[in-house]
């Protein structure tokens, strides 16, 4: 957040809901990328969200809110040992970080898409919440998506969420 | 080309395995990996010098990569030693910002190994 601070108030962008395939778009490339497989977009998903890993990044400046990356404790950990090989993802500290990575990428990937927020909105360092019971209070949500994926089978949820 | 030190800074423990992996696939032949996880621990171990290339995230707590990069021009261990910016945001201005401030290049997460060795070998002489 110090790097948010710093770079003081942006002119804020008003949320399109065209954003969503720009969402989707960012996690398919980024997990090609980095995890070697690519995941399959899964519009006609009703599921709420679910799955004990959840990872953030903040928004800051000309867009205000977060990304959230939400998949199970095994899909954390596939997504670890994809990334460094082998079985470096046994411990869950591994497992937890790779998935905050992977969450930043994610949210770097979707904001280059948009020239207004290139510049204009900065990015957290990523928080990994650990944990299926809990809801979250981020102030007063106003607009935002979740889009659902399958990644090899395994159900992982990514979302946009805006404050005003 | 000779083997070489190198540096790697970032507060991911998996990015900085990432980034010595996408090296070591690139072609580097690297002699030894230091690791740090912020700019104030990068700091003391430029300051140990001998370091050929150091390789460094923009977005950390504690002391940011921008930060750490202005604070390595006083240093006479970091003379001469090209410095690659590792930047997830995309922003121009931050890139800008950091070659200005004496970066020799950048990568954007995610990168492969090809685009690491298009970053990194013209650096070192290499190709």
């Amino acid at each position: 957040m110090k790097a948010m601070a710093q770079h003081g108030a942006k002119s804020p962008v008003p949320f399109d809901p065209s954003w969503k395939s720009l969402l989707e778009c960012a996690v398919v490339e980024v997990l090609e990328m980095m995890a070697g497989s690519r995941p399959e977009v899964n519009s006609s998903s009703s599921e709420e969200p679910r799955g004990e890993q959840t990872a953030m990044v903040g928004l800051a400046g000309a867009l205000c809110g977060m990304i959230t990356l939400r998949c199970s404790n095994p899909t954390a950990t596939k997504f670890a040992s994809l990334m460094l090989g082998g079985d470096a993802a046994s411990n869950p500290a591994t497992a937890r970080d790779a998935l905050g990575e992977l969450c930043n990428m994610i949210a770097g990937n979707f904001k280059a898409k948009i020239t207004s927020l290139v510049d204009g909105c900065m990015l957290s360092v990523p928080t990994v919440i650990t944990g299926d019971d809990y809801s979250m209070s981020t102030g007063e949500p106003t607009d935002g998506f979740s889009a659902a994926f399958n990644f090899e089978n395994e159900p992982i949820w990514v979302a946009l969420i805006i404050h005003s | 080309m000779k083997k070489l030190k190198v540096l790697i800074v970032d507060d991911s423990s998996v990015m900085r395995k990432i980034v010595e992996r996408s090296l070591r696939q690139a072609g580097l032949d690297l002699s030894e990996v230091i690791e740090a996880s912020n700019g104030a621990e990068a700091l003391v171990e430029v300051q140990k010098g001998s370091l050929d290339m150091i390789l460094s995230d923009i977005n950390m707590p504690v002391m940011d990569g921008l930060e750490f990069l202005k604070s390595l021009a006083g240093l006479e261990t970091a003379k001469g030693v090209p410095v690659v910016m590792i930047t997830t945001e995309g922003s121009e201005a931050r890139v800008v910002e950091a070659l200005s401030a004496g970066a020799k290049g950048y990568l954007r997460k995610p990168f492969t190994p090809d685009q690491v060795k298009e970053r990194v070998m013209p650096l070192l002489g290499g190709n």
